[in-house]
């Protein structure tokens, strides 16, 4: 084991591995992480903190991710390259480690022309790709990016995400490939509706042996309304919802369309769960949380497994 | 062209290994600062086979350098390699006329004080200091990816435009169509590494960035 992280025993053991997510508060509202984080407990292995998601100011990632560990979850901290040069990256990475978090995943971020301050000046000084070598060298090498040596050692599991429906598609199976020699450990993939086309890139991935260097988790997240499916299908970037996916939504009752986007989500956590190559899943049920125990539980994915480290 | 100086020979040498080149070279700027005789030494040190070499002022001037590049046609024809001493936006304007050619710039650009040379609109070099032109086509990251992505595209590229705006192109887009053109793909399998800010004009007095 490279870390003392429950993820990696989880994926190491060979076991279907889950992740879940949880949004920090825009606020310093410590409840809001509880809450969320007993709704989670028991029914993922870990749980990402997002980083300024969508370029809005939040709570920070590492200190929501010490009130959910205080809670008994682990913690994925996100951290992204858009608010923070080298120098602060290093040193929330050595932040991270000594107060018990043992994973990290590597972003880029957001545009904080997204956000709530799309006048703020975006820093960028690494990308995400970049970040992952540098954690991995201070793990594996005690290097700082500028060479420099430490005595201690920052023990992450290192995680990155990839994109396999962003243009252009034959070039997303050579950026997973840059990610893993960069030194990723585990990859979370972006949301998938289009099944086919997600199939396809793990073709390529298999093509390559990448899901024998790097644990692919495959990105999940139930649809909560037709508003939301039709938001993701034309407003987001990189993400690809196929018409089949807004049909059967549309083919129950409004009241019925959640419940529909459950089963949904469902469905297609048991069609990945079939691609050779895929170690888990990432389930992002961002501010509906409550639906993460019932999803797990129809996906056959309960009980999580309990390793001794 | 801008203020430069000529790359490390250990930088340039592996991409052009045994390849017959064609040189262009920029004097336009000469006087404001061009290492005339260190760019000379390196022409000169060259093992390779070098089929042509023209010399010529203002490559930053597109129609200019199109008819220079057709009167050269025949050399550039034979020629593996176009290597340019010039800058940022001079290498640029001559991967844009010789986009089923390999074309490699041989200098770094340097933010030089109050002087923003004579530049074609349509091509912009942020004058880094450390000119990422040989690996990704001639289509620079710095000044047009709005996350300064040294491992592009992002996941946010879409239909060929940036998430940012969708008026705006995805320049990681442009340099995959480029290098697929070029039969040079595997270039993207390349890290790129952390870039050295410190060249930037607010990070170092000039005569220190040009020393």
């Amino acid at each position: 084991m490279k870390t003392r992280s429950n993820l990696e025993r989880v994926l190491e053991s060979g076991q279907f591995a889950v992740t879940g997510e949880l949004g920090p508060p825009r606020s310093a509202d410590a409840e809001v992480i509880r809450k969320k984080a007993k709704i989670l407990k028991g029914h993922v292995d870990a749980f990402n903190i997002t980083d300024g998601q969508t370029a809005v100011v939040r709570m920070a990632s590492w200190a929501a991710a010490i009130i959910g560990k205080e809670e008994g979850l682990e913690p994925i901290v996100q951290m992204t390259c858009r608010d923070r040069n080298r120098i602060a990256l290093q040193m929330d990475v050595l932040g991270i480690a000594a107060l018990g978090i043992n994973n990290m995943l590597c972003l880029t971020g957001d545009h904080q022309k997204f956000g709530n301050h799309p006048a703020a000046r975006g820093v960028y000084d690494l990308d995400s790709i970049q970040l992952v070598r540098m954690v991995k060298d201070m793990r594996d090498e005690k290097k700082f990016q500028c060479g420099d040596e430490m005595t201690v050692e920052p023990r992450l599991f290192i995680g990155a995400a990839e994109n396999p429906f962003a243009d252009p598609f034959e070039f997303r199976v050579t950026r997973l490939a840059k990610k893993v020699e960069a030194g990723a450990d585990f990859i979370q993939t972006q949301i998938i509706y289009n099944v086919d086309k997600f199939a396809e890139w793990m073709k390529g991935v298999r093509d390559r042996g990448l899901h024998e260097r790097v644990k692919i988790l495959a990105g999940v997240a139930p649809i909560k309304s037709m508003g939301a499916a039709r938001y993701m299908k034309t407003k987001v970037p990189g993400m690809d919802v196929p018409d089949s996916v807004i049909e059967r939504l549309q083919g129950v009752t409004k009241e019925q369309v959640s419940r529909e986007g459950i089963k949904l989500c469902v469905d297609i956590i048991n069609q990945v769960r079939q691609i050779e190559g895929v170690a888990g899943i990432h389930l992002m049920a961002i501010e509906w949380e409550e639906v993460v125990p019932e999803i797990v539980e129809a996906a056959g994915l309960l009980p999580r497994p309990k390793l001794a480290p | 062209m801008l203020a430069v100086q000529v790359k490390a020979e250990a930088e340039i040498l592996p991409l052009i290994s045994s390849k017959r080149l064609f040189i262009l070279e920029c004097l336009g700027c000469r006087d404001v600062h061009y290492p005339v005789e260190k760019a000379a030494e390196f022409m000169d040190s060259l093992k390779e086979e070098i089929v042509g070499k023209a010399t010529l002022d203002y490559l930053c001037h597109r129609e200019f350098v199109h008819e220079y590049v057709k009167a050269y046609a025949g050399e550039i024809e034979k020629a593996q390699v176009v290597l340019v001493f010039s800058c940022g936006v001079g290498a640029q304007v001559v991967s844009s006329l010789l986009e089923d050619r390999i074309v490699y710039t041989c200098c770094d650009t340097l933010y030089l004080n109050g002087f923003q040379g004579l530049t074609a609109k349509e091509f912009n070099c942020d004058q880094c200091g450390e000119c990422y032109l040989n690996y990704t086509g001639g289509l620079c990251p710095v000044a047009l990816c709005s996350k300064n992505l040294l491992n592009g595209p992002c996941g946010g590229s879409q239909a060929g435009k940036c998430e940012v705006d969708p008026d705006m192109p995805c320049v990681w887009q442009q340099i995959f169509d480029r290098l697929a053109k070029l039969g040079q793909l595997h270039t993207l399998e390349r890290l790129g590494t952390p870039k050295n800010w410190n060249v930037s004009p607010a990070s170092s007095a000039p005569e220190k960035r040009l020393a």
